[in-house]
C-alpha cells in the first residue's frame, strides 16, 4: 500500500521546521508506525538524505522512549496505545498521515521529531521517590499494604514517562506525570513519611521547569497510553496544597 | 547530553498566603476558593430573584430588607457593602490567578500542532476563558442595567419588580440575559468540577458524584436566573 | 585450521574458600573498607542504567563516592530492563512451600546446566531475600493478598512459589525503584546524570580501568571522563541476532570494546532463545515481542500432523494435530523449560509442520483452557497478553489459536568477572547481565532481575571498596586519553567516509539472519565454520558498502546504529568460534553432534566443565579455562522426558 506520510522536519534546536510530504509505497497492514518510518528512512538513506530522526528503544510499549502526535493526537488514533504498538492497519492511505513531535516549552525539539524531555527527569529528581537507602529496609512482610491500595499504587506506578500527557494538554501541564506518581508513592504505608513534601516539591520543581497549570480539561487521560486517571490530580492537588500550608 | 538542572527560584515566602500564591496549584486553589464565594453569592442571588414571581411586594420587600438588615448595628446598606467588598475581593483574585496561569499556559505552549483535530476535553472545559470575559463584559452591563439603573428604561432604586419588568419585555434583552447565564452555567459545570478537583477533594470514588453535583448545581442555576427573565417575557409575571 | 590459540588457565577467582554458605559473610568482612571521607574523594563511573547500573550508580552515589552515570536513552529510567515481564526470584519461603536459599542456590545451578560458579550462585540466592526487603521500602507496587502480604507464584516450571511479581510489568517497576533512588542521588549531587551519551572506549592508564571516551549524541560531541574505578552495566548482546526481543538500542559496544582493551569475553556462545514470543510477520519486522511464559501453564501447543496443511487451525480435526510437547515430554508437558520448548518448536518447523507467514510458527492453544475454566477465568489470568497479542497480530486469541515461535531473548555470556565483579583489567567491574557470571548455560525464569539488583545494590557495592582503597590512583597520563578518544575519533570518521550504497540496517539484517540460522537455537560444525567464513566478509563488504548519511557533529542515527553494527560483526565471529570449540550441547548452547537418541542434549562434563574466558589479541582469539568445580551440587543429567 501507498501511504503519505507529512513528517516534521527541523535540523535542530534552533532551526526552522516544516512539513514535508513522503510518498511511501510498500507498507504493509501488519507493519508498525514505526516499522513505516524505518521503510521510509532506508530509502532516504540510499537517497543520500538524512533520514528522518525519532526516538524509540523497546517497541513493545514500555520504555516510554517512543511518543509521536499523530493526526493532532499524541500516540496516534489509537487509545491505550504507545506509538510503536500502532499499526498501519489503523490507517487510510487515501488521506496523508501528519506526524509532528511534541509540543512544549520544556520540550524543546532536538531534531525532528525527538524531544528532549529531560525536564520530566527533572520533577522526579525534586522528589518523586521514598528516601530508603540500601540495606537500611526492614523486612519485607514488616509493613502489610492493603490489596486495593497496592492495586491503585500499581495503576499510577505504570507511568512510562513518554510526556504524551505534556503533548496533548494545551496547558503544556506535566500534572498527570507528576500526580502518578505522587499517587503511587502517597497510597503505599512507606510513603507517608514524606508525602506532602514530595508532592510539594515535585510540583514546585513542575512549575520552575516552565510547565503550565492544570484546568482539568482531560486531554492528557485521554491519550495516556496507560490510562492513568485524572483523579491523580487531584489528589496530588490536596498533598500540594497540604505541603503549602505548612512552612518548610 | 549536557546537564540540565531547574532553574533558580526566589526564596521562598514565608506566609501562607505567599507560598499558595506562588504556586501553581496553590493559584488554582486561589481560584477554587475564590469561586466559591462568588458560587454562594450566585446562589443566593438566584433564589432572591424567584421572589419575583410571588409578586412585586415579595421582592421590592426582600430588597429593602437586604439594604436594612443589621440596623441599627450596621448602617443602611452595610451588609451589601460587605457582601460586595468580598465579591470584589474574590473577583480580583479569581481574575488575577486566571490571567496569570493562562499567560504561564501560553509560555508553555508556544508552539501550536500544524494539524490539531476537536480535541477530547469537554465544551465546558474548553470555554472556561472566554465564558469569563463574557460573564465579566456581562456583570458590568447588569449592574448599570438593574443597580445603578443607568440602562434601565425604568431606573428608580428600591423598584425592583418594575425595573426587570421593563426590562425583560424587551427580546433583544432577554437574549443578552440568555447568552450570559449560558455563559456562566457553563463555566459553573466545569468550574465546580474543576475546583473540586484544584482542592484535592475529588478522588476516583467521587469522580462520579462530583461531575453530576457540577452538572446539577449549573443547570439549576441557570434554569433558575433564566425563569424571571422568560417570564416576564411571556407576560407570567407582570 | 583452528580458530584460537590456547592461553593459560584463570586459577584465581578471588572467592574465598571453606564453607559454601559462609564464603559471602567472611568475603564481605575480608574487603578492605573505604573511610566516608576518602570516599568523597574517589571517583566511580557507571555505564547503563539498567537494574544494575541504576541501582549500582544510585548505591555508591548513597555511600558518598563521586558517581558519574551514563546512558544512551533520554533518561535513565529507559533502560531495556523496563520491559522484563514475569517476576523476580527470592529465597523468601513466604508459602512455607520448602524453599529456602540453598535450595535457590540449587535450581540455579541445575538450571544453568553445571556452567556457573558454585561460589556466586550461592552468594545470589543468599542476597535474593534483601532485594525484596529493599525494593518494598521504595515503594515498589508487588502484587499482594488480600490479607496485604506480599502474593507470589510458581513460575518456569519451578516446584517452589517463589516469584515476586508486579502484574507483567515487574521489570518496570524494579528499574522504576531504581531510577527513583537514583533520581534522589542525582538530586543529592553525588551522582551526575549524562542521559543520551553512549560509551565508544575504555581508558586504560599504568594497568587500570581509568575512564571512558563517550559521544554526546546530541551534540556529537566526544569527550573523556576520567575515574578511579569503571562500572560496565550495558546489559546484553542478544541484538547480534537483529530480531530479539531487545530494545532497538541494545548493543555490545562498551563490553565488545572494553574486551578489546583486554577484558576478557566468557562463554560468548551462551544465549537463550524463549520459546513463546509473536511470529516474524515479514522482512520489514524490527523487533519480537515476548509473550509471557506463564501462557503455557493453560496454552497447548500443537501443529498439523501434515506437512504444508492449509486448513484454519478450527478445521484441523483433534486427531490429526500433533501436540508434540504433551508427546515427547509426557511428563513435564507444555510446561518443559526454555530452551527445550523452543528447540521442539524449531523442529516441527524445520520439518514442515509450521504455521503461519513462512511457516515459523506453531499454535499455543486456549480453547481447551476456555472450556474447562471458562472465557471468564482465562480473560482474568491472561487478559492484558491477549489483547498486546491482538494488538499486533489482528487475531482474536480468544477464538483463534495463538501462534508462536521462538526468539533471542537473554545473553548468559558477558564479560568474564571474578568473585568480586572485577573483570581481567584492574579497576573493570562488570555487572548484570554484561558479565557472564552466575546463569551458566541457562538462566532460569525471573532471574535476571534477581541478578541485576543483587549485583547492583549488593555484592558490588560491598567489594568496590576493597580495590578503591589503595586509590586514589592519581593522574592519568595524557597519552592514554588522548589514544583513546583518537581511536574513538577515527572510527566515526571511517563510518562516514565509506559512503557506500547500503544502509547498517542491511547489514544487521543480513548478519542476524546468518547468526541465527548457524549459531542460534542448533549449532553444527559445518554451520560454525560457514558462518565464521561468511562473517569476516561481510564485516568487510560492511566497511567498504555502507552508507552513513550527515555528520557527527550532531544527533545522527544512522551513525550510532552503524557502529553497534561494526561491533556486533566483529562479536559474532567470537560467539561462532566459542561455539564450535564446545562441542557439546549445554543450556542454552545445542550442538547436533552432542545429542541423545532422542534428541535430548548430551553434556560433556570431562571435557567442557570450564569457563571459556577469550582474550582479545591481534593474533585471534586466545581461549583461558576456568574449570569449575561443584562440590555441593552434583552434576546430573537434565532429563525431562
Amino acid at each position: 500500500m501507498n501511504y503519505t506520510l507529512r513528517v516534521w522536519r527541523q535540523d535542530g534546536p534552533a532551526a526552522e521546521g516544516r512539513l514535508v510530504d513522503y510518498e511511501v509505497d510498500g507498507i504493509t497492514p501488519d507493519m508498525s508506525f514505526l516499522e513505516a518510518l524505518d521503510l521510509l528512512n532506508e530509502r532516504l538513506v540510499l537517497d543520500g538524505e538524512e533520514p528522518v530522526a525519532f526516538d524509540h528503544d523497546c517497541r513493545e510499549g514500555i520504555c516510554g522512549m517512543c511518543g509521536l502526535m499523530i493526526d493532532g493526537v499524541a500516540h496516534g488514533p489509537q487509545r491505550a496505545t504507545t506509538t510503536c504498538q500502532l499499526h498501519m492497519r489503523s490507517f487510510d492511505p487515501a488521506h496523508p498521515v501528519v506526524v509532528e513531535p511534541w509540543r512544549a516549552h520544556p520540550f524543546p525539539v532536538v531534531r525532528d521529531l525527538v524531544v528532549d524531555r529531560s525536564a520530566l527527569d527533572r520533577i522526579v529528581e525534586a522528589g518523586g521517590y521514598i528516601s530508603a537507602p540500601t540495606g537500611s529496609a526492614p523486612e519485607a512482610h514488616a509493613v502489610p499494604v492493603p490489596k486495593p491500595d497496592a492495586d491503585e499504587a500499581f495503576e499510577s506506578a505504570a507511568c512510562i514517562g513518554c510526556g504524551a500527557c505534556v503533548a496533548a494538554c494545551p496547558n503544556g501541564s506535566a500534572s498527570l506525570f507528576t500526580a502518578a506518581k505522587v499517587t503511587h508513592l502517597g497510597l503505599l504505608p512507606q510513603g507517608q513519611p514524606e508525602r506532602t513534601s514530595r508532592a510539594r516539591d515535585m510540583a514546585q520543581a513542575q512549575d520552575d521547569l516552565g510547565f503550565g497549570g492544570c484546568t482539568q480539561t482531560g486531554e492528557c487521560t485521554a491519550v495516556c497510553p496507560k490510562g492513568i486517571p485524572l483523579e491523580t490530580i487531584s489528589r496530588m492537588n490536596r498533598d500540594v496544597l497540604g505541603g503549602l500550608l505548612r512552612s518548610r | 547530553m549536557a546537564l540540565k538542572s531547574v532553574p533558580a527560584r526566589p526564596p521562598e515566602s514565608r506566609t501562607t498566603v505567599g507560598r499558595l500564591w506562588s504556586s501553581t496549584v496553590g493559584k488554582k486553589a486561589v481560584m477554587a476558593v475564590s469561586g466559591a464565594v462568588l458560587l454562594l453569592y450566585v446562589v443566593a442571588h438566584m433564589v432572591g430573584n424567584l421572589k419575583a414571581f410571588a409578586g412585586q411586594e415579595s421582592i421590592d420587600g426582600y430588597s429593602a430588607f437586604l439594604r436594612e438588615f443589621g440596623q441599627p448595628i450596621l448602617p443602611h446598606g452595610g451588609l451589601l457593602w460587605i457582601v460586595r467588598t468580598a465579591l470584589l475581593v474574590a473577583v480580583a483574585a479569581h481574575m488575577t490567578a486566571a490571567i496569570q496561569l493562562a499567560r504561564r499556559a501560553r509560555r508553555a505552549r508556544p508552539a501550536g500542532y500544524e494539524r490539531r483535530p476537536k480535541v477530547q476535553g469537554s465544551y465546558a472545559a474548553r470555554t472556561m476563558r472566554w465564558g469569563g470575559v463574557i460573564i465579566a463584559l456581562f456583570v458590568v452591563y447588569h449592574l448599570l442595567d438593574l443597580t445603578a439603573g443607568v440602562l434601565n428604561p425604568h431606573g428608580v432604586q428600591g423598584e425592583v419588580h418594575s425595573n426587570i419588568v421593563a426590562d425583560f419585555q424587551r427580546w433583544y434583552v432577554v437574549l443578552a440575559y440568555t447568552v450570559a447565564v449560558v455563559a456562566l452555567g457553563f463555566h459553573l459545570r466545569h468550574g465546580i468540577y474543576s475546583g473540586l478537583r484544584s482542592l484535592g477533594v475529588a478522588s476516583a470514588a467521587r469522580a462520579k458524584a462530583v461531575k453530576a453535583t457540577a452538572l446539577g448545581v449549573s443547570v439549576a442555576i441557570t434554569a433558575g436566573f433564566l425563569s424571571v427573565p422568560f417570564a416576564v417575557l411571556f407576560g407570567i409575571v407582570r | 585450521m583452528s580458530h584460537y590459540r590456547e592461553g593459560a588457565p584463570i586459577t584465581d577467582t578471588r572467592a574465598p574458600d571453606g564453607p559454601l554458605e559462609t564464603r559471602w559473610e567472611r568475603r564481605r568482612f575480608d574487603a578492605r573498607l573505604v573511610n566516608p571521607a576518602n570516599r568523597r574523594k574517589l571517583k566511580v563511573i557507571v555505564v547503563g542504567t539498567g537494574l544494575a547500573g541504576g541501582s549500582a550508580a544510585a548505591t555508591l552515589g548513597e555511600l558518598g563516592y563521586q558517581v558519574t552515570s551514563f546512558c544512551y536513552q533520554d533518561s535513565p529510567r529507559r533502560a531495556h530492563s523496563i520491559a522484563a515481564q514475569g517476576g523476580i526470584n527470592a529465597a523468601k519461603n513466604y508459602r512455607g512451600d520448602g524453599d529456602s536459599v540453598h535450595r535457590l542456590f540449587h535450581d540455579t545451578v541445575k538450571g544453568g546446566d553445571f556452567r556457573s560458579r558454585e561460589s556466586n550462585v550461592h552468594r545470589l540466592a543468599e542476597v535474593s531475600t534483601q532485594i525484596i526487603d529493599q525494593c518494598v521500602a521504595q515503594g515498589v507496587p508487588f502484587a499482594r493478598e488480600y490479607g496485604g502480604l506480599l502474593d507470589t507464584r510458581s513460575f518456569g516450571g519451578a516446584q517452589v512459589s517463589r516469584t515476586f511479581y508486579a502484574r507483567g510489568q515487574t521489570g518496570q517497576q524494579l528499574l522504576l525503584g531504581a531510577y527513583q533512588a537514583l533520581a534522589r542521588q542525582i538530586h543529592a549531587g553525588t551522582v551526575r546524570s549524562h542521559p543520551r551519551t553512549e560509551m565508544l572506549d575504555l581508558i586504560v592508564d599504568g594497568g587500570r580501568a581509568r575512564g571512558v571516551v563517550v559521544r554526546d549524541l546530541v551534540t556529537g560531541e566526544i569527550s573523556s571522563h576520567l575515574a578511579d574505578a569503571v562500572v560496565l552495566a550495558t546489559g546484553g548482546y542478544g541484538n547480534v541476532f537483529h530480531l530479539s526481543t531487545n530494545a532497538k538500542g541494545c548493543n555490545t559496544t562498551a563490553i565488545w570494546r572494553a574486551h578489546k582493551r583486554g577484558a576478557y569475553l566468557a562463554n560468548p556462545c551462551f544465549t537463550q532463545i524463549h520459546p513463546t514470543c509473536i511470529p516474524v510477520s515479514g522482512d520489514h519486522q524490527s523487533k519480537l515481542t515476548l509473550m509471557s511464559e506463564s501462557l503455557r501453564n493453560d496454552g497447548r501447543v500443537w501443529v498439523p500432523q501434515q506437512a504444508g496443511d492449509p486448513r484454519a487451525p478450527g478445521d484441523i480435526p483433534e486427531d490429526e494435530r500433533d501436540y508434540y510437547l504433551e508427546r515427547l515430554y509426557p511428563g513435564f508437558g507444555n510446561l518443559v523449560p526454555r530452551d527445550i520448548a523452543s528447540r521442539a518448536a524449531k523442529a516441527v518447523c524445520d520439518a514442515g509442520r509450521g504455521v503461519g507467514p513462512g511457516g515459523l510458527g506453531v499454535y499455543l492453544d486456549f480453547a481447551d483452557a476456555i472450556t474447562r475454566l471458562g472465557r471468564a477465568a482465562v480473560e482474568a489470568k491472561y487478559g492484558n497478553l491477549f489483547e498486546m497479542y491482538q494488538r499486533i497480530t489482528d487475531e482474536d486469541p480468544y477464538a483463534v489459536p495463538m501462534r508462536i515461535y521462538p526468539a533471542v531473548h537473554y545473553t548468559m555470556g558477558g564479560l568474564w568477572v571474578d568473585y568480586d565483579l572485577r573483570s581481567t583489567i584492574p579497576g573493570l567491574f562488570v555487572i548484570g547481565e554484561a558479565n557472564f557470571s552466575d546463569h551458566g548455560a541457562n538462566r532460569l525464569g525471573a532471574s535476571a532481575l534477581m541478578q541485576g539488583l543483587a549485583d547492583g545494590y549488593f555484592v558490588l557495592p560491598a567489594v568496590i571498596g576493597d580495590y578503591l582503597a589503595d586509590g586514589p590512583f592519581g593522574e592519568v597520563s595524557a597519552e592514554s586519553v588522548d589514544e583513546a578518544e583518537d581511536s574513538v575519533r577515527a572510527v566515526v570518521a571511517a563510518l562516514l567516509a565509506v559512503d557506500g550504497d547500503r544502509t547498517a540496517e542491511s547489514f544487521h539484517r543480513e548478519l542476524g539472519k546468518l547468526m541465527w540460522d548457524l549459531c542460534g537455537m542448533e549449532r553444527g560444525d559445518e554451520g560454525l565454520r560457514t558462518a565464521l567464513a561468511r562473517i569476516p566478509e561481510l564485516r568487510s563488504e560492511f566497511w567498504r558498502r555502507v552508507k552513513v548519511t550527515g555528520s557527527g557533529d550532531r544527533l545522527n542515527q544512522e551513525l550510532e546504529k552503524a557502529g553497534r553494527v561494526a561491533d556486533f560483526l566483529e562479536l559474532a565471529e567470537l560467539m561462532c568460534v566459542d561455539a564450535l570449540h564446545r562441542t557439546e550441547s549445554c543450556g542454552g548452547h545445542f550442538r547436533v553432534e552432542s545429542q541423545t537418541a532422542e534428541g535430548d542434549a548430551r553434556r560433556d562434563d570431562d571435557a567442557f566443565s570450564y569457563v571459556a574466558a577469550w582474550e582479545h589479541t591481534p593474533a585471534g582469539p586466545v581461549l583461558h579455562r576456568e574449570d569449575l568445580v561443584f562440590e555441593t551440587v552434583k552434576p546430573t543429567v537434565r532429563s525431562y522426558r
